[in-house]
């Protein structure tokens, strides 16, 4: 089933680690196998934020494996040794979990297509967010669990998206979880509810055009295609536009920025969406229900119809 | 008492050898006998009184135990019920069964007020997926916007929506009158089968897809029409019946109903007028 959760500040920032959790948390009955977060936290722009995985945390129907911490502490050395290489700087470096860590870097040459794919060429390491103000943060359990675990309560920001997952389409795992980052492009990530029927029919095109997949969770073809998308000159919006008809299947999904947050609907309106919309805050969730854990106050929501895209600036 | 074993073989279905199983024991399927109807018990209602008024915060409490206490409340007489902070919980007032006034304070989540038979209900905010879900008598008034799938499978009743509502509305409607004061999305009336469905605004695409029967009436613009859905000419009793219903609805004040847009079933998409009566009766 999965529940999505966003949510943008506009002229302000906000606790949006804690709203963002609660939320996600008033949609746990949606699916608690994983739940992920997209924040964009006030940053000063100036250096990039690397969010990794060396390993995973493997959970029910996973084709990963557990592995020994000394194999994480292996692949993080050769991850320093690359980005050493590359002509980055670590700046800063956390290690929330044994597999998951946290780099501020300094790299000037703007170019993460490569420097992604020089860091993915180490088996087993991922990474799950770049960009200078997105940080993408996604484990087992459920909202609470995952935000305490990676203490993100006290995370500020403009803008955040999250997902709490039922794992239909593949394993129980992070790779398979939400976000998806929008590889290789700078502060671009997406969530999704609902199922992609053509996902092996555009993987194959996107793959073949130079496009990297690191899942088989049908979602993550979402990301993708509007990183093709923009990567051909599209702007956001177009590429949201453009993926009613290029996607098929049933979908709701959200795609935010460094500076705004969008959604599109399909053309089947087939999976639930509630927005509430004022001057100075957005907040949209597939259940009332998450909209209600930041504002309890009575407001008027509304669902966005069939084939409606829209896009908020912070 | 009528039970399968005796009924006899009459339909074409059982002539082509569908349907005849003999059903024993538990399975045994039972039909109402209007001679036992003094001792029919409807399950779950109550003598209330409309004047008994009572409210009951629901903030702290889930859908179960809101649900209850309602239950309970009823059970104690009171026949009007106000509902605070239901926080867009879903399920909230589902299966009331008999006469009430229930009000609610604030929007709910899915399923809202579902399986009802005969209360009047009124919410004060939005309204999630499936609202009224197999509603089978009653009002039901929203006074702002309304999810998906509103009124599906609804049997009796009169359900309105002030606002505006997202798609499939009325779908596989089975009777009473679905009543849209704005917007209807994508796929209003869905393989509706009976019933009427009254948009004042606009309607999105495939508007009456696959519906088998009853009639759709759209103020405004109709983003397309579904498969086997047809436009039929406004006729005097069309403009008299929504003229009325929209004024009990209390909606769509000095609306001219007479350029509204009628859509009833083309009857084409399947072979309708080769079923036998019987048949054509079940299948609606």
């Amino acid at each position: 089933m999965c529940g999505i959760a966003g949510l943008i500040h506009r002229g302000k920032s906000s606790n949006v680690g804690q709203e963002l959790q609660g939320m996600l948390q008033a949609l746990k009955h949606r699916g608690e196998d994983s739940t992920g977060y997209a924040l964009y936290g006030d940053t000063d722009g100036q250096n990039f934020i690397m969010r990794f995985k060396v390993g995973e945390n493997v959970g029910e129907g996973s084709s990963s494996v557990m592995e020994d911490v000394s194999v994480y502490d292996e692949r993080k050395k050769i991850v320093d040794s690359y980005i050493s290489q590359m002509g980055a700087k670590i700046l800063k470096e956390e290690r929330t979990l044994p597999y998951s860590l946290r780099y501020e870097i300094d790299y000037d040459k703007g170019d993460l297509l490569e420097f992604s794919q020089k860091i993915e060429s180490i088996p087993g390491v991922e990474i799950l967010s770049m960009g200078k103000s997105l940080e993408v943060i996604k484990d087992l359990g459920n909202a609470k669990a995952v935000c305490d675990r990676y203490n993100l309560g006290d995370l500020v920001g403009t803008h955040a998206i999250g997902h709490a997952r039922m794992a239909t389409e593949s394993g129980v795992d992070i790779k398979s979880a939400h976000p998806f980052w929008g590889y290789p492009f700078s502060d671009v990530s997406v969530v999704h509810n609902g199922q992609l029927t053509n996902y092996w029919n555009n993987r194959r095109i996107l793959e073949n055009k130079g496009m990297r997949f690191m899942s088989e969770c049908d979602s993550e073809l979402i990301a993708v295609y509007l990183a093709e998308k923009m990567r051909n000159g599209a702007t956001l919006e177009e590429g949201m536009k453009d993926s009613l008809s290029g996607l098929d299947g049933v979908f709701t999904y959200f795609v935010a920025t460094k500076n705004s947050l969008g959604m599109a609907k399909d053309t089947m309106a087939a999976k639930p969406l509630v927005l509430y919309e004022s001057d100075d805050l957005v907040a949209m969730g597939s259940e009332e229900i998450a909209i209600r854990s930041v504002l309890p106050q009575e407001i008027d929501t509304y669902d966005p119809f069939d084939g409606e895209v829209k896009v908020w600036q912070i | 008492m009528a039970n399968l074993k005796t009924t006899e073989k009459k339909t074409k279905a059982q002539s082509m050898g569908l349907h005849t199983e003999v059903l024993t024991g538990k399975t045994q399927q039972k039909f109402f006998n209007p001679d036992e109807a003094e001792n029919f018990y409807y399950w779950g209602t109550y003598d209330v009184d409309f004047n008994k008024r009572t409210e009951l915060d629901v903030n702290d409490m889930d859908c179960k135990e809101a649900n209850k206490k309602i239950d309970e409340l009823m059970s104690q007489g009171y026949g009007t019920i106000v509902i605070k902070n239901p926080q867009g919980k879903h399920s909230l007032g589902v299966g009331i069964l008999n006469k009430l006034n229930l009000i609610f304070e604030g929007s709910l989540g899915y399923f809202g007020v579902g399986s009802i038979d005969g209360p009047t209900v009124r919410v004060n905010g939005r309204v999630g997926w499936s609202c009224a879900e197999n509603m089978m008598a009653g009002k039901v008034v929203i006074e702002k916007n309304a999810g998906s799938c509103f009124g599906a499978a609804v049997r009796g009743g009169d359900l309105i929506c002030k606002g505006s509502v997202g798609a499939r509305t009325g779908i596989d409607q089975k009777g009473g009158t679905i009543i849209i004061g704005g917007d209807a999305g994508a796929f209003t009336g869905f393989m509706m089968q009976r019933g009427r469905i009254v948009v004042l605004g606009n309607v999105g695409i495939n508007l009456g897809d696959s519906m088998y029967d009853g009639t759709i009436y759209v103020g405004g613009k109709i983003g397309s029409y579904g498969s086997d859905a047809i436009e039929s000419p406004m006729t005097k009793s069309d403009i008299d019946w929504l003229k009325r219903k929209l004024k009990v609805a209390e909606i769509g004040e000095n609306f001219d109903v007479s350029k509204m847009t009628k859509v009833v079933a083309g009857k084409k998409l399947w072979n309708y007028d080769a079923l036998e009566p019987t048949e054509k009766k079940g299948a609606i």
